[in-house]
């Protein structure tokens, strides 16, 4: 498909071009990238089997391609908004790993403070706007993003991703009606890797060529092959040029295919084992690593060194958790609002931080965390009892 | 008595009641293929097919619709949301329509409908998947809202629950699914209406519901083993409330405390402090006592979220303030 609509220029949008960290990355580094990403959720794996990391956990494994091809195409100053299964995403767009697993193991040193873990990953420095767990709940924030950025003037794109399952919310439809009408500067990267949990998308969805359905909100609309890293930065770089020369929203389809459980706690009874597998002969980073040993522009020794260093980088950033703080227990009514603390009255006297339990997370709680005002009883001890009054 | 664990109270009643009326269908997202996101429907699409056991698209504000539009069109659905927090999407639904279709239509169309879902925190699932929102939907005249705590509730509201020829909300507390006990082979529908003494004891009150119950009930053991006898309510249903059955307890035991794991500020808490002062204001020898959540999203780092929720330590000292 092919973007059917003439662009419109926006006078401040001259469509230059876009230097961001992912610009100058060579077809090493993109490999590179997909490695400390794989490197590193299946360390979470590990650290999750160990209890060293909670709550729901998702993993991109296998669709790195789709995080890494789309943000290699993103300028400094492009925003992103994300999913909860938004590793790769973070990763990618330059969120250092140390950040990303402290905050992954609840410590204070993570990129939102140990108060988001996994599913809630923030970065004011890389414009990474989260981290969202409602299906489909970013995309009318990456619309509004987009809004100020058109209403402003600014040269800048806002990304978004979501899943196939979250097309069939009506706020994806809400929003990409809004964002066509306004011919707003988004760039929507859906990655259909073919469930939501264990609903196939053919049993979720009337339409299921998602690009044509994107189509008839009157925004350019493309499927890429999600396994191929290069056609997915090839598709995402015309894409975003479009948007920021002043085109309107356009739309990506990325197929994928997420190799693991949706999340740690899915038993899988709702595919087969031949289709795992028979995606998994499409992993994207053989794929990619076997083409330039072929071509010739990586060497065997290269591989090893990168893997080398990929290896290092995760042993980093688990250690550098590992060692973190824990947010101390004083600071809980923090953030709830700009303004300091504002319904703990009495106020926490400024906090030392905890050290973090190793190996295992022991309860901290409790030990000298007094509990906020809001849980502590609503009145002092019991004064006396009233006067005998009449009864009603 | 078997053993089984609350899950399999909840799945047991689903069961029944499909056996029971063929009218009854169950859907919602990923309760069939996928066997529910907390396993609660495993194993019933295989018994009772597609048809009956309906995995939907995401779309609350659909599946929740079409449910009340079914229930219009003289089925009992079920319909499951997989939590609280997700039930936002659908809140036009229920709130605007389900509600208020009854009062509306001058009593011609009734929504006998059951929506059930997971509500709470303590699994370090943070800020979008833990809430307790269940005081809100409190608030809403034309639904009942239910809170089963114990196996005999979670096996034996969800049948009286359909008969019911309006809307009720099932809120199912996330920590407990996995939490065992015994059930009577021959365990029948219980009565909707009504808090229950879940322990007797003289000297203070403890409100609970829900997730807070095991709170409470560990605080009570503990106090107890110390002297101070905690008389437990459980209140089993937020709308209607049964004060009633805390008033009089209270007349007793003349000192109250309410654990709700909702925050304070216009809570459930807040409804039941009133009730009793309202109702029983001079039978008390303290003011009433309320143990909430802090009011903060929930935080995802486990320390944080324990600090946030109320913990059986804090009923402890709320009921030692009150100077039972
Ligand atoms: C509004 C809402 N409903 C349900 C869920 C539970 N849930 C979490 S992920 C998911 C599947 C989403 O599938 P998709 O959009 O395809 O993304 P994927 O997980 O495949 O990346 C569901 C149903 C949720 N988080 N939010
Ligand atoms: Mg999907």
């Amino acid at each position: 498909m092919s973007p059917g609509r003439a662009a419109r220029r926006h006078p401040a949008r001259g469509g230059a071009e876009r230097a961001g960290p992912g610009s100058a990355w060579t077809e090493r580094d993109l490999l590179h990238q997909m490695l400390r990403i794989r490197r590193f959720e299946e360390r979470c794996v590990e650290l999750y089997s160990r209890e060293e990391i909670r709550g729901f956990l998702h993993l991109g494994i296998g669709q790195e391609a789709c995080a890494v091809g789309v943000v290699a195409a993103l300028g400094a100053d492009d925003a992103i908004v994300a999913t909860y299964r938004e590793h790769a995403q973070a990763l990618a767009r330059g969120i250092p790993m140390r950040a990303v697993m402290a905050e992954l193991m609840g410590r204070a040193e993570g990129c939102s403070g140990g108060r988001g873990g996994s599913m809630h990953l923030f970065d004011a420095s890389t414009r990474f706007f989260g981290g969202n767990a409602i299906v489909g709940g970013g995309l009318p924030l990456a619309a509004g993003l987009a809004l100020a950025d058109s209403m402003r003037s600014r040269d800048r794109v806002t990304v978004c991703f979501f899943g196939d399952g979250a097309t069939a919310e009506g706020v994806f439809h809400e929003t990409m009606n809004l964002a066509a009408l306004w011919h707003l500067p988004v760039l929507f990267a859906c990655e259909n890797n073919r469930y939501a949990m264990g609903t196939a998308i053919a049993r979720a969805k009337a339409e299921t060529d998602l690009a044509l359905e994107a189509a008839r909100y009157r925004m350019p609309a493309w499927s890429v092959d999600g396994m191929d890293v290069h056609a997915v930065r090839r598709a995402a770089e015309a894409a975003v040029a479009a948007v920021a020369a002043g085109g309107g929203p356009h739309f990506l389809e990325l197929r994928t295919y997420r190799f693991r459980a949706h999340s740690m706690y899915d038993p899988e009874h709702y595919r087969d084992k031949a289709e795992v597998e028979q995606w998994r002969q499409r992993d994207p980073i053989p794929a990619l690593q076997q083409a330039l040993l072929a071509s010739g522009s990586l060497a065997p020794s290269d591989v090893d060194e990168l893997q080398a260093r990929v290896d290092a980088e995760v042993d980093d950033a688990v250690a550098f958790a590992a060692a973190g703080t824990l947010e101390p227990i004083e600071t809980l009514y923090r953030h709830v609002t700009a303004a300091p603390s504002p319904t703990a009255p009495g106020g926490p006297a400024a906090a030392g931080t905890v050290p973090a339990p190793s190996p295992s997370p022991s309860p901290v709680a409790g030990a000298d965390g007094a509990p906020g005002a809001a849980r502590s009883p609503s009145t002092g001890p019991a004064s006396a009892p009233p006067a005998p009054a009449p009864r009603r | 008595m078997t053993v089984v664990t609350y899950r399999e109270a909840l799945r047991q009643a689903i069961r029944q009641a499909m056996v029971s009326d063929d009218r009854v269908f169950l859907m919602g997202e990923d309760v069939g293929r996928y066997g529910g996101c907390y396993a609660v429907s495993l194993g019933l699409l295989q018994e009772f097919g597609p048809d009956r056991v309906r995995d939907t698209p995401l779309s609350e504000s659909a599946f929740v619709g079409a449910g009340i539009g079914a229930a219009l069109g003289g089925m009992l659905p079920i319909v499951e949301v997989m939590t609280v927090n997700f039930s936002l999407l659908a809140l036009d639904q229920l709130v605007n329509t389900a509600a208020a279709l009854r009062y509306m239509s001058a009593g011609q169309f009734g929504v006998p409908l059951v929506v059930r879902m997971t509500t709470g925190a303590g699994r370090q699932l943070a800020a979008q998947h833990s809430h307790s929102l269940e005081g809100w939907y409190a608030h809403v005249p034309g639904l009942r809202i239910l809170a089963p705590a114990t196996h005999e509730d979670a096996s034996g509201m969800l049948w009286p629950a359909l008969q019911d020829p309006d809307p009720v909300l099932l809120f199912e507390h996330g920590s407990l699914y996995n939490v065992r006990a015994d059930l009577a082979d021959d365990a029948g529908p219980v009565p909707l209406e009504g808090a229950a003494v879940r322990r007797r004891g003289d000297d203070v009150t403890v409100v609970a519901y829900g997730g807070t119950l095991p709170t409470a009930l560990a605080a009570a053991d503990q106090l107890g083993s110390e002297g101070i006898g905690v008389e437990v309510v459980d209140l089993r249903s937020l709308r209607p409330l049964d004060a009633a059955t805390v008033v009089s307890s209270v007349v007793r035991t003349h000192r109250a405390v309410v654990v709700d794991e909702g925050w304070r500020t216009g809570s459930l808490s807040a409804e039941v402090a009133s009730r009793v002062t309202e109702d029983a204001f001079y039978d008390l020898d303290a003011p009433v006592a309320r143990v909430c959540s802090a009011e903060v999203p929930m935080p995802y780092a486990k320390h944080l979220e324990d600090a946030a929720l109320p913990q059986p330590a804090d009923v402890v000292a709320a009921v030692r303030a009150l100077g039972a």
